[in-house]
């Protein structure tokens, strides 16, 4: 359950540029080979928000396709597993992509400064 | 219960100094870690939240508001801390390896074997990593070298803030290994840099073959397989070529020492390769 310590994580950076506005929506780009599970995420997501400025906001992930390159023909190629090899038999594969983890994009509600109660802001 | 977060105080991680019993909470919000800004209430919940007032209610045009482009990993901050323990680290040239496992594959009992036939030749000290209980601690303790157990009450893996005050508490001598004894659990440690010089794995032949393809991203990640418990091969069915092809498919430039730390055998192998990493750290 490291997906826990995810989301406070995403909670804590998303909560850090709110700067006290109500979150409206989190864009997290979550990689196929991140090792993190997205319905886990989601599901921490309600608890760890609980009172925040995040609260209600709508969780949204962006799962990105594993991709490689092969170091020895330099082909690119899907990699749906960690240990996918290169149809040349290679297996110094470098990852271009699918290992992300990151908030992308947040949004704010404009007119929400002035009700929330301080506590909930970060 | 903290209703900002959730965490309670039965879930608040601990460090226990094995040798002088004390026990201190690992302080989350210290080195800057996960919930220091979502979270900024001291543990002792006083909400008295009189500070950042003024910053609140009238310091913010609107125009801040809307669509805001962040691209922050969510790692950032556990790697940044696990760079300062690496830099920490190299500076007293000491060498800090991460053992991580399943639970139950012989990762303490290789810890006091290591310890005591390493007596006198490297100094060595262990944070113990646990969900609950300073046995393993304690078994570190008896074995002769300084132990500081964590313990990660909910959490299942150790993070980097948390290997920084057991530094500070543990101050290891120049020259000496530090080992940390991860949570068993071949998940979630993976993800999260300490400030290691590697990982070191460690596969007992009780479990299946083909755990480096199950658990990729550990094995991968890791600089070194121990294959422990050999001495139990002949009343099992365990083929170790398979399981040195299963973590070569997943990291093709592993290492892997056959080891058992009940009989001794390897650990000669298991020795030089600790020689090897402390002679360039």
């Amino acid at each position: 359950m490291h997906e826990l310590g995810i989301m406070r994580n995403i909670v804590s950076i998303v909560a850090e540029h709110a700067k006290g506005y109500t979150v409206q929506r989190v864009t997290v780009a979550l990689g196929k080979l991140a090792g993190v599970d997205g319905q886990a995420l989601h599901f921490c997501f309600d608890v760890v928000s609980r009172g925040t400025v995040l609260e209600g906001a709508r969780l949204e992930l962006r799962e990105i396709e594993a991709r490689g390159r092969c170091r020895r023909c330099h082909a690119e190629f899907a990699t749906p597993t960690l240990y996918t090899p290169c149809a040349c038999g290679s297996r110094d594969i470098e990852r271009l992509a699918g290992e992300e983890l990151m908030v992308r994009e947040i949004e704010l509600d404009a007119d929400s400064i002035p009700d929330l109660p301080l506590s909930a802001r970060a | 219960m903290c209703i900002d977060c959730g965490c309670s105080d039965g879930a608040t991680a601990t460090m226990t100094n094995v040798k002088s019993g004390e026990i201190s909470d690992i302080r989350h919000d210290a080195g800057g870690r996960l919930h220091d800004s979502a979270h900024q209430h001291s543990h002792g919940h006083d909400h008295d939240h009189h500070h950042g007032h003024h910053h609140h209610g009238h310091t913010h045009s609107h125009g801040h508001a809307g669509v805001i482009d962040l691209q922050q990993s969510l790692l950032e901050k556990n790697d940044a801390l696990a760079a300062r323990n690496r830099a920490w680290l190299a500076g007293r040239e000491v060498l800090m390896l991460n053992l991580v496992s399943s639970p139950g594959s012989g990762k303490t009992s290789l810890l006091e074997r290591t310890i005591r036939d390493l007596h006198g030749r490297m100094a060595i000290s262990v944070i113990e990593g646990d969900q609950a209980t300073v046995n393993d601690g304690a078994r570190i303790d008896a074995a002769g070298a300084p132990a500081i157990q964590v313990n990660t009450g909910t959490g299942c893996h150790l993070e980097a803030d948390m290997i920084e005050q057991a530094l500070g508490v543990l101050k290891p001598r120049p020259g000496s290994i530090v080992f940390v004894e991860n949570v068993g659990n071949l998940v979630c440690p993976s993800l999260f840099d300490l400030g290691e010089k590697a990982k070191v794995a460690i596969l007992s032949v009780t479990e299946g073959e083909d755990k480096p393809l199950k658990y990729p991203h550990m094995f991968r990640a890791a600089k070194l397989v121990l294959l422990n418990k050999i001495d139990l091969l002949p009343h099992l069915d365990f083929d170790v070529e398979r399981v040195v092809a299963a973590a070569r498919d997943v990291n093709p430039d592993v290492d892997v020492i056959k080891i058992s730390a009940r009989t001794g055998d390897g650990l000669q192998d298991w020795y030089n390769w600790l020689e090897s990493q402390t002679s360039n750290v």
